[in-house]
């Protein structure tokens, strides 16, 4: 009987996993043993760190997007459409299309963050990001017309999406005004919800003398409650009022609520196993990458990482053997320092990360990376 | 503080959560339950012993109680 595996989300997690599975388990594919399938609901793979450069007009959007049709492998099916309804105990899911039930033996989730501003009154209306297409481009608008006043980073949400880019931001912003002579014009603040400048302490310990430095201030325990657009104003629930002319904001994130709907995990993301990539509350079940509530980054390394590790098993599972890939964890990370600068870390479950110093030869391994992506979403790197 | 016998509005199950998940999972709830709400947050992570009194405290909200178990400590906090 061909076994069924159908992969939720074009991501880097699914798209990753699609290609290392079809080569992986290509003789069973061609012999009818197995069936990949990968569900998204566009045509399109994106790439977001993409974003990070676009309100600096060093890149464009369509450098972070290819169909998905050039990427996948050929023995993987494409089938460009919404999951309504995931029915673990029956392995079935259905569609916004009409018709029979897509059933499956494996399910892989990866169906990534989604954006919450609403969460927080006045975000959407006021704040600026470079989490989404539309932000990027209009925060590129902005920033280009932005010669003086406060500019204000505010870190609304964790987890979300590239836990170093909020860092990354501000230093770039500092470098960039520097360069074209008007940082002593503009004020930069960076706010953090807890008592540190970054989630991971040791990037915390790294970064924080970088920002004073650079004359980037900083507002730790500030969880923003409010955006008052008329007054210019966040409000944070410590009680602090921070007023600014230009208001970036990394909004709340989510899973999507079919995850929570299918009972699999809270706010859309899946409990699941951190090691093996399971999900707690259902069998023949993976999650992977932004979705898969394991503590680590959602970042696009975790996701490529973990695909190699849920593609292992499942080739495993589908062949009888028992499974023994494992992920520990891995996480890997350039982080820009400014315009032509950046760090680097490398951490896991057991072993924390130690930031390089930064130099202009990570910079551009950073930028080598970002163009060699499209090789990792193939499967080739 | 040990043993006690509120009745929290909601309950926050961290356990397993590396840092600053518990406390983060603590803001969440807390933002979205009214003043005067208890939510208890069960963290195994000996960092939120520090960290959830502190941001209460920056916050205004209050610490009723701590409740130790074998292997994780439960946070009682009002929100103001």
């Amino acid at each position: 009987m061909t076994e069924r595996v159908v992969i939720v989300g074009g991501g880097t997690g699914g798209t990753v996993l699609a290609n290392n599975l079809a080569g992986r388990l290509d003789r069973e594919i061609d012999a009818g043993d197995v069936e990949i399938t990968l569900i998204n609901d566009g045509p399109d793979h994106v790439y977001k760190p993409v974003w990070l450069y676009v309100p600096f007009g060093q890149r464009e959007l369509e450098n972070g997007r290819r169909p998905l049709e050039e990427l996948l492998d050929s023995r993987v099916t494409l089938r460009i459409d919404r999951i309504t309804d995931i029915d673990a105990d029956a392995q079935r899911l259905r569609s916004r299309n009409p018709g029979r039930p897509i059933e499956y033996d494996y399910l892989v989730l990866a169906t990534g963050s989604t954006l919450a501003p609403e969460e927080i009154p006045g975000l959407a209306e006021a704040g600026h990001d470079y989490y989404s297409e539309s932000g990027a481009t209009a925060l590129r608008d902005e920033l280009l017309s932005f010669t003086e006043g406060h500019l204000v980073l505010s870190v609304v949400g964790t987890p979300h999406m590239c836990p170093a880019a909020p860092l990354e931001f501000v230093f770039m912003a500092d470098d960039w005004f520097r360069e074209r002579g008007l940082r002593e014009d503009v004020d930069i603040t960076y706010t953090y919800p807890i008592q540190r400048v970054h989630g991971n302490p040791h990037i915390a310990e790294w970064a924080r003398p970088l920002m004073d430095e650079r004359d980037i201030r900083v507002e730790t325990f500030f969880n923003a409650e409010e955006i008052d657009a008329d007054e210019n104003v966040v409000r944070s629930m410590e009680g602090t009022d921070l007023e600014y002319d230009l208001l970036v904001g990394i909004p709340p994130h989510r899973g999507i609520d079919l995850i929570e709907e299918a009972g699999l995990g809270d706010r859309g993301w899946v409990d699941v196993n951190k090691h093996t990539l399971e999900a707690e509350a259902a069998e023949n079940v993976y999650a992977l990458g932004d979705t898969a509530n394991t503590g680590v980054p959602n970042a696009g390394s975790v996701a490529h990482y973990q695909a190699g590790v849920v593609s292992q098993r499942l080739a495993s599972e589908i062949r009888g053997q028992p499974p023994t890939a494992v992920y520990d964890g891995k996480t890997l990370c350039f982080i820009e320092t400014g315009m032509d600068a950046a760090s680097f870390v490398e951490f896991d479950y057991e072993n924390p990360p130690s930031p390089a110093r930064p130099s202009q030869k990570l910079h551009w391994s950073k930028l080598a990376y970002n163009e060699s992506y499209w090789l990792t979403a193939r499967g080739l790197l | 503080m040990t043993d006690t016998d509120i009745e929290p509005t909601e309950t926050v199950n961290a356990r397993g959560a590396a840092c600053p998940g518990p406390l983060m999972d603590l803001i969440g709830k807390i933002r979205s339950v009214e003043p005067g709400a208890v939510v208890c947050l069960l963290s195994d992570n000996d960092q939120s012993l520090t960290d959830v009194p502190e941001w209460a405290e920056q916050a205004g909200n209050e610490v009723l109680a701590v409740e130790s178990h074998d292997d994780y400590q439960a946070f009682y906090v009002e929100k103001a």
